[in-house]
């Protein structure tokens, strides 16, 4: 079994795996996702998560947030057991208690940046927290371009909306799924900067799927992913650091 | 190029779909037509063919001009022409015949058939060959008949039985003797035939000793042409005309190849608008194609594939989707010829019996139709696809709307609009006649100009809904969105809805003013209790009125009597009326002068006194039908309506020129009633009872009348609406389709709406509010067009009519407008379970 040191500290935990595992088809064909994994992201932390690809760190994040099914295993959400849920139930709690960045923004064209961002809140019927949404929209300094429609933006810009979309509902848990993939590389640290200042100065809890290094460095504490295991576990990474851990997957993969 | 389309046409079966399912509900609706048009006129023919088995030659009277502008009469066959005609060396045998109405009663006494098919003829001599008996033996006199198996089968007569009949009189009961067969094309068409024996028949029906037509059979080796050339040296040529039986079967299936093809044009035009609205589909359906795959598109162009090759690969899916449409449609088509074949069969209208004609036309014209159609709307999309720049093949775009301005479009749109408004407001102004064509002219413009308008009216339309869509929330806002989103594809969507609404809401708004006007027309100045009058529109037995004048708690009656005569020497519509009741009976706005019927005076409608320049006291001569001319003064001018117009004089003064001698007694067309107890149940049984309960005779009510007119438009209603209705279930499959379509563009939104929180139920609500949006858009428009043309066609029909009135249909609309929700909701069934069971994370992912 490999237990990753992943203690619980003082502070309490947002999210929570245990023994999770995700297998894919039967018998010969049958590919093992996540083999076991028990992880916990504590709050108003910043966790990265890492791995070649095929290493199940999408699917991680997929099953913790909620998107996707598993077959084995437990994930909480602070105190919200998932596997019991039905779709109904499940899709409530994304609303209500996860914020989530997409890699392709997935910003609603025909919506303006503030509707996008009001989005979560217009679904739950909920009136969204005045202070707190200029609050978030002052973050990420879209001010004067809430009028605007996604293709009136920039990728950057856009990514900015999807950001302020997922803080602006205060969900327990942030989940982003490569938010820098498309971008270049300012915009990439500007949106970085923002997740990492929601986590220092709001105190948001942030998991983040990336394969940049660079991208990682922003975070609190880096989860090495391979082969469906948790691997390695780094706190306070640096772009350096994290780069010379992945190149010994590399390593790893061309040997065995 | 080729094999490329091919495997194209393969990877997006399931989006062709509902393309090939539109061009095949057009094709099958033409093949259908074709079908059953073709296979009715074949048996007819058939049929029509078999009933001139025995006449190789028909002898039919001439008719002789009478002098003085009188009207003339036929010469008589008698018994005598017969005898010669069957003494020609070429006959074998001459058979006279007489027909006429006959009306037979059920064994509830009521009429057998609608009157209009009830015929009765003459049995000859002891064995008719034309009637080959099934049972019984031939009538001899007037109180034996023989009926027709078919009729004997429906009201379950059975040699021995008495029945109540009548000719135009008296009602008889004579005895069955017996049952023939018949391949009459009346009886097969569901009317009754009656044979008597020739005597009776000539007696009962007012021809004493003489005959329509002779039937002459051939000898075996005498050709009918020789045989005619025969009669015609044996028969004084002045007094009668011979027809060989070939070239009267020829004239009967000329005859029913063109009301056949009046049919056939008439179903054609109803498929020719479904095939229209699945134009707009299949236009939709390659727009979406040809935009998803711009980057497949632009990599062939990339790699040296000429403009050309491009728009050719896709008219070459087109015809591809048109072929499959075109096989499924004519096997639909044939299926559709059955099933109306077998339809009529259990109305009243038995079809004859016959094989199943699929003409290789028929297969040609499917084929026609379905490719041409499709790979005609596919042909934009396609000129399009070729306009893809190369450089496409490496943007990271797809599936852009267009936004493409819309300003020449919407130009254009209204200076069509415009137009169309203006020359249908133009025609409304003109004389009934004068204006069809430019309102037809106008009403194309207009459709034409709204359908390339329908992008710019989709967003104020749609907008106008939002406070109702705000209700819905979050799925509210987002399908109000989505419906704008593509203005071109939501406007060709609800166009195509537009269309089927427009025609029928059109049609409805026409045929309940009409009907209204009609209605009024014919109730309003009628003051009587009842109309009596034949079944079948012929003229009453004077008797009648006198039976009716005598009858208890009638107070009083009136013919009215249908006239010929010379009025200051023109022809004039004459009615003969009881100069004493009729001011009882009617109560006519009168215009001028006053409503005087009786001696030397006379009344005039408006219409007639206008043509004539007459007015009240003036004076006019009457030519008789004896020639007498007698001097009469107009006394006044009223108001027609639909039952009664034109110069009203009283019977007393016409009685003494009319005479059976003259050839034609008093025509009286209807008798009108009143009874003091005015309209119950039990006065008008009393009435038929006065009348011997003749099944021949009707009594109405204006009520009868009224529901008569309702049934008669009801019933064309019905029928344009079945026939309308091809081209709304076409319009349901392309609002499916663009809901599949935009389901299919919109996945990546749909799986993030699903990932940050939106249930499977506001998906399935916010594709089911877009369809009702663009469904409920295209009904409006369609209402709106419908009700504009209708309201413009009554001005031009109410220009002859005086009581026309515009009679808005609003319960109609309401159900319109229903139905147009309902297939909203039926449309998005599919999208909406599509789009909510999408796989949340392939559809973010796929980009």
């Amino acid at each position: 079994m490999t237990t990753a040191p992943t203690a619980d500290r003082t502070t309490t935990v947002a999210a929570r795996a245990t023994e999770l595992s995700k297998i894919y088809g039967q018998g010969e064909t049958q590919v093992v996702a996540l083999d076991r994994v028990s992880v916990g992201f504590r709050q108003a932390e910043f966790t990265a998560i890492m791995g070649p690809s095929g290493s199940g760190k999408s699917t991680l994040m997929h099953c913790v947030a909620g998107l996707d099914t598993f077959s084995s295993g437990s994930v909480r959400i602070g105190e919200t057991e998932l596997g019991s849920l039905k779709d109904k139930q499940l899709t409530r709690l994304r609303r209500d208690k996860i914020g989530f960045i997409f890699q392709a923004f997935n910003l609603l064209p025909t919506l303006t940046a503030l509707e996008n961002i009001t989005l979560p809140m217009d679904i739950a019927g909920r009136e969204p927290d005045k202070q707190w949404l200029d609050t978030v929209i002052r973050m990420v300094g879209l001010a004067d371009r809430l009028s605007h429609r996604p293709s009136q933006l920039s990728g950057g810009q856009q990514q900015r909306v999807a950001v302020a979309r997922a803080l602006a509902s205060r969900p327990d848990i942030i989940f982003g799924d490569e938010p820098t993939g498309n971008l270049d590389s300012r915009a990439g640290a500007e949106v970085l900067g923002f997740l990492r200042n929601s986590v220092r100065e709001l105190g948001q809890t942030v998991v983040m799927v990336t394969h940049d290094p660079v991208a990682a460095a922003y975070a609190d504490r880096v989860i090495f992913l391979a082969d469906g295991r948790i691997v390695d576990e780094m706190d306070g990474p640096t772009a350096d650091s994290v780069l010379d851990r992945m190149k010994r997957f590399d390593a790893q993969g061309r040997t065995s | 190029m080729f094999r490329t389309a091919l495997r194209n046409v393969l990877a997006h079966k399931a989006r062709l779909l509902m393309t090939v399912l539109a061009v095949m509900l057009g094709v099958a609706f033409v093949s259908g037509t074709l079908v059953f048009t073709n296979s009715l006129s074949a048996a007819l023919q058939k049929q029509s063919a078999k009933g001139f088995d025995h006449v190789d030659v028909a002898i039919t009277p001439e008719w002789r001009e009478a002098e003085g502008g009188r009207t003339g009469e036929y010469y008589e066959l008698t018994r005598e022409l017969v005898d010669d005609s069957a003494a020609v060396p070429g006959a074998a045998q001459a058979i006279g015949t007489v027909q006429g109405f006959t009306a037979i009663a059920g064994k509830d006494g009521k009429l057998l058939g609608n009157g209009f098919q009830s015929q009765g003829g003459n049995y000859w001599g002891a064995k008719d060959p034309r009637y080959p008996l099934v049972s019984g033996v031939a009538p001899k006199n007037e109180g034996e008949i023989l009926i027709d198996s078919e009729t004997a089968k429906r009201a379950g007569y059975k040699v021995g039985d008495t029945v109540r009949m009548s000719v135009d009189g008296p009602v008889l009961e004579p005895e069955i003797t017996g049952i023939f067969t018949t391949d009459d094309g009346n009886v097969a068409a569901g009317g009754s035939l009656t044979l008597f024996d020739t005597a009776s028949a000539q007696k009962l029906f007012g021809k004493a000793g003489v005959f329509d037509e002779i039937a002459v059979k051939a000898k075996d080796g005498v050709s009918d042409t020789a045989l005619r050339a025969q009669l015609e040296k044996a028969l004084p040529s002045d007094a009668v005309e011979t027809t060989t039986g070939t070239k009267l079967a020829d004239d009967q299936s000329r005859a029913i190849a063109s009301s056949m093809s009046g049919l056939k044009q008439g179903l054609l035009v109803f498929a020719g608008i479904s095939l229209f609205v699945g134009t707009f589909i299949i236009a939709n359906t390659f727009t979406m194609l040809v935009a998803q795959r711009t980057k497949e598109l632009a990599l062939m162009r990339a790699v040296g594939a000429s403009r050309r090759q491009v728009t050719r690969s896709v008219l070459i899916e087109a015809f591809a989707v048109g072929t499959v449409a075109a096989v499924a449609g004519l096997v639909a088509g044939v299926g559709i010829g059955v099933g109306l074949r077998s339809l009529m069969g259990t109305l009243d209208a038995p079809m004859p019996d016959g094989p199943l004609v699929i003409s290789p036309g028929t297969i040609a014209s499917a084929f026609a139709v379905g490719i041409l159609v499709t790979m005609l709307a596919a042909w934009l999309p396609g000129r399009r696809a070729a306009r893809i720049p190369p450089v496409a093949a490496m943007s990271a775009l797809h599936a852009q709307a267009t936004t493409k301005s819309l300003v020449l479009r919407n130009t254009l749109g209204s200076l069509f609009s415009g137009a169309g408004v203006a020359v249908v407001l133009a025609a409304t102004a003109m004389d009934g006649t004068d204006g069809q064509v430019p309102m037809g002219l106008g009403a194309v413009l207009l459709i034409i100009g709204v359908f390339v308008l329908t992008p710019l009216l989709s967003r104020p339309l749609i907008a106008a809904a939002a406070p109702v869509l705000r209700v819905f929330g979050v799925s509210g806002k987002l399908a109000r969105q989505n419906s704008v989103r593509n203005p071109r594809r939501t406007a060709a969507t609800a166009s195509a809805l537009m269309i089927g609404l427009t025609l029928i809401t059109g049609m409805t708004v026409m045929a309940g003013s009409l009907q209204k006007s009609i209605d009024k027309m014919a109730a309003s100045a009628i003051e009587a209790d009842y109309m009596v009058s034949m079944a079948n529109r012929h003229p009453l037995s004077p008797d009648v009125e006198k039976k009716l004048k005598q009858a208890d708690g009638v107070t009083a009656t009136s013919p009215m009597r249908n006239a010929y005569g010379l009025v200051d020497g023109e022809e004039a519509y004459m009615t003969g009326v009881n100069g004493a009741t009729i001011g009882e009976l009617t109560e006519f706005p009168v215009v001028q002068g006053a409503f005087e019927v009786g001696g030397t005076r006379i009344v005039v409608d408006e219409d007639t006194a206008k043509s004539h320049g007459w007015k009240a006291g003036s004076d006019v001569t009457i030519t008789y039908e004896d020639d007498e001319k007698q001097r009469l003064t107009i006394a006044g001018v009223y108001q027609a309506n639909e039952l009664v117009s034109g110069v009203l004089i009283d019977t007393a003064t016409l009685d003494p020129h009319e005479s059976e001698a003259a050839g034609s007694g008093p025509a009286d067309m209807m008798v009108m009633v009143k009874t003091a107890d005015g309209t119950s149940d039990a006065a008008k049984e009393a009435l038929e009872k006065t009348l011997g309960t003749n099944p021949a005779i009707k009594v109405q009510d204006k009520q009868d009348l009224s529901n008569e007119i309702a049934k008669m438009f009801t019933l064309i209603l019905n029928m344009v609406y079945g026939l309308l209705a091809m081209a709304v279930i076409v319009a349901v499959l392309g609002v499916v389709n663009t809901l599949a379509m935009s389901v299919f563009e919109r996945s990546q939104e749909i799986g993030m709406l699903r990932a940050i929180g939106l249930d499977r139920k506001g998906i399935k609500r916010m594709v089911r509010l877009e369809s009702l949006v663009i469904s409920l858009f295209g009904a409006v428009l369609g209402l709106g067009l419908g009700v504009f043309f209708g309201w413009a066609a009554g001005e031009l029909v109410g220009s002859r009519m005086a009581t026309y009135e515009l009679v808005l249909p609003w319960a109609r609309m309401g159900i319109f407008l229903l139905l147009a929700a309902v297939v909203g909701v039926l449309a998005a069934l599919w999208p909406a379970r599509r789009a909510a069971r999408l796989n949340m994370l392939q559809a973010i992912k796929a980009e």
